[in-house]
């Protein structure tokens, strides 16, 4: 448990973590916060795959749908499985104490995970799940080691199986290293199509970890060239007060 | 009715009960500042500017923030998600925090550089240090408040510390957090401080700052004394009134200040980790420690020398002396000469090196430890205490150039 919480923290700090040298090396997430499709498609993707276990706690489905565009009966109609109002926040059903004995850990609130672990952490999560006998849900995971989260979405990847490498140090010690995967049951989607579902689904969750993010960068556009006209302004004015000053 | 100002009307109505035309007089049209200020003169006015902003952000902040352990975290992101401006507001005033170092840092700079901290300014000097350590609780209680993992454990960490006293450590911790272990009781405490305390204390030290700086009044690049050279008319020379030269142009630089500002605002608001920690996303979990701890990066120059003494003690004792012995410079420092553009090759290179070590101490604090970087570190402390060990002395090694009489 301890080593798991120990990775987790790890991995939590890409840019700190190096030196120690854990984990599957992250992948780039080909993600566009513009495409309003494919935050949609991951939008749908996670009601139906991610929502029985992890909540949004601080996201509405009606900002969500503001967002996305989409309107709040399409919302209402498709992506609200539960008895929510389109002004609620998307919780979910499952009860912690229950989680917490189904899997070891509760599922975390997922508000927030793209900006504590990382977009390309998330993406790297999605695609290395691996079959692993061992582990109590039969897969493993090379970007977070020993996950109490079952591979839910096996039936769109299929099931991959690690090609693994055993590396020995200077002691004698013997570490196994995921270096790569091999396609072993195919799913309902090519690997390039699953590829572009798990960054729809990482879209997703970036657009929920902070829903303002495009609105702020189009205002701030606005904020600094208003800055750069009063700088010509300030900037004259001290000039024209300073003439005089020898 | 003529007064003692020469002002009629409304105002000389309250000038005759209330000193108004005097001290826009004193203060600001006839305070004689020295004509050559330089960049590094504009960081006092922001940090005057960043203090405002904080204020004015923070109060809107609390319209919103709960103090409790339960609704903090949660509350934040109600602040960010469904008040109206509340994200703009929020990054605000996590960017000013960072900014308000970052505008101190080379506001204290600035007087290192041209000995602004000697005679007679070594009061101004000691209450600068003051607000400088007042600010530094203050950011530290701010960063408790949203109650993200960084903000728990990084208390947890440093209030700790204190535990290390012999004695009445263990006791004294207890006293400061309310509780066994960080809890609902610190963080209302905290709070308490934060957004009442220390900003009433801070305000009340920038105006006697203010206060002291006007009755000395300002250095300058040169270090010269521009009142040993006054005109006919009993004005300075090289001295021009505040306002409204120095006004136009301190509004320069506050549009440029706020142009970087705003580039991290609204582009970069996370500051790749170093504004807002990653972990700090996170809510705070007492059941769970990260791996890592690292203080925000205005702390991590004293971070790191804490660190660099392998014993506990040793280590609060070192990262305190860090701080305290600030305090002492006016006196440690017994060059004649004011600025470093008259001083010899032995201060430039002193200095110089004092402030790399700084820079790799501020690095390495955000590090986790390794053997190779703990001996960095204790080489970086080792200068860092030597540059003030060193001064004293350096005047004997020293070949200063002459000063001027006049402003150049």
């Amino acid at each position: 448990m301890k080593k798991i919480l120990i990775t987790l923290t790890l991995l939590a700090l890409p840019g700190l973590s190096l030196a120690a040298g854990v984990g599957y090396p992250l992948l780039t997430a080909p993600i566009d916060p513009h495409n309003k499709a494919s935050l949609q498609r991951g939008a749908q993707l996670f009601v139906n795959y991610c929502m029985g276990c992890h909540s949004l706690e601080h996201q509405r489905y009606n900002r969500m749908a503001r967002d996305i565009g989409l309107t709040d009966e399409q919302v209402q109609d498709n992506l609200i499985f539960t008895g929510a109002r389109v002004g609620d926040t998307m919780k979910n059903a499952m009860a912690r104490d229950d989680a917490r004995s189904w899997f070891g850990v509760a599922p975390p609130d997922l508000s927030l995970i793209a900006r504590s672990k990382g977009v390309n952490y998330l993406y790297t999560f999605l695609l290395t799940f691996y079959e692993d006998p061992s582990r109590p849900f039969g897969a493993n995971n090379a970007a977070f080691p020993n996950a109490g989260m079952p591979h839910v979405l096996w039936d769109l990847q299929g099931m991959q199986r690690a090609i693994v490498e055993t590396h020995t140090d200077a002691e004698g010690n013997e570490t196994e290293v995921v270096t790569g995967f091999q396609l072993a049951q195919p799913g309902s989607m090519s690997p390039p199509e699953y590829r572009e579902a798990a960054a729809d689904l990482v879209n997703f969750l970036s657009y929920v970890g902070e829903p303002i993010q495009l609105e702020r960068q189009r205002i701030g556009v606005w904020v600094i060239l208003f800055l750069g006209l009063a700088l010509v302004v300030f900037y004259l004015l001290k000039k024209e007060y300073w003439k005089d000053v020898h | 009715m003529a007064n003692t100002q020469g002002t009629t009307g409304l105002v000389g109505w309250i000038d005759e009960r209330f000193p108004l035309t005097k001290t826009i007089r004193e203060h600001l049209t006839e305070y004689y500042a020295p004509k050559n200020f330089n960049f590094w003169y504009y960081f006092g006015s922001l940090a005057l500017l960043v203090l405002i902003l904080q204020i004015v952000t923070g109060i809107w902040l609390t319209m919103n923030y709960k103090p409790s352990a339960e609704e903090a975290f949660a509350s934040v992101e109600y602040i960010m998600r469904d008040v109206n401006w509340g994200w703009l507001i929020r990054y605000m005033h996590s960017t000013g925090a960072s900014f308000f170092f970052l505008v101190v840092y080379l506001h204290m700079f600035r007087a290192l550089l041209y000995g602004s901290y000697k005679k007679p300014r070594e009061l101004l000097w000691l209450i600068g240090v003051v607000i400088f350590v007042v600010l530094m609780a203050e950011a530290f209680m701010g960063y408790l408040l949203p109650w993200g993992q960084m903000s728990y454990w990084g208390a947890q960490v440093i209030i700790s510390l204190f535990g290390a006293i012999p004695g009445i450590g263990d006791s004294l911790t207890l006293w400061i957090r309310g509780d066994y272990v960080i809890s609902d009781a610190t963080l209302n405490r905290f709070f308490a401080l934060h957004v009442i305390a220390l900003p009433l204390v801070l305000v009340g030290l920038v105006f006697v700052h203010i206060v002291a700086l006007h009755a000395v009044g300002s250095n300058n690049p040169d270090g010269v004394d521009i009142k040993k050279v006054k005109g006919p008319d009993g004005k300075p020379l090289d001295g021009i009134p505040f306002h409204p030269y120095y006004t136009v142009k301190d509004l320069v630089g506050v549009v440029v200040f706020l142009i970087f500002f705003s580039v991290v605002v609204f582009f970069a608001p996370e500051m790749g980790g170093f504004f807002l920690e990653h972990p700090n996303f996170e809510p705070a979990d007492p059941m769970k420690t990260p791996e890592h701890i690292a203080p925000v990066w205005y702390f991590t120059p004293f971070y790191a020398i804490l660190r660099a003494v392998p014993d506990k003690l040793g280590g609060v004792i070192a990262m305190g002396a860090a701080i305290v012995v600030l305090f002492f410079l006016p006196w440690l420092d017994r060059s004649p000469v004011r600025s470093i553009r008259y001083r010899g090759f032995a201060f430039k290179a002193a200095l110089a090196l004092f402030v790399v070590s700084f820079l790799i101490l501020g690095y390495l604090g955000a590090l986790p430890p390794s053997p190779g970087r703990t001996v960095l570190t204790q080489i970086c402390t080792v200068i860092y205490f030597a540059f003030f060990a060193v001064l004293p002395i350096l005047p004997w090694f020293e070949k200063t150039k002459p000063v001027p009489e006049r402003v150049t």
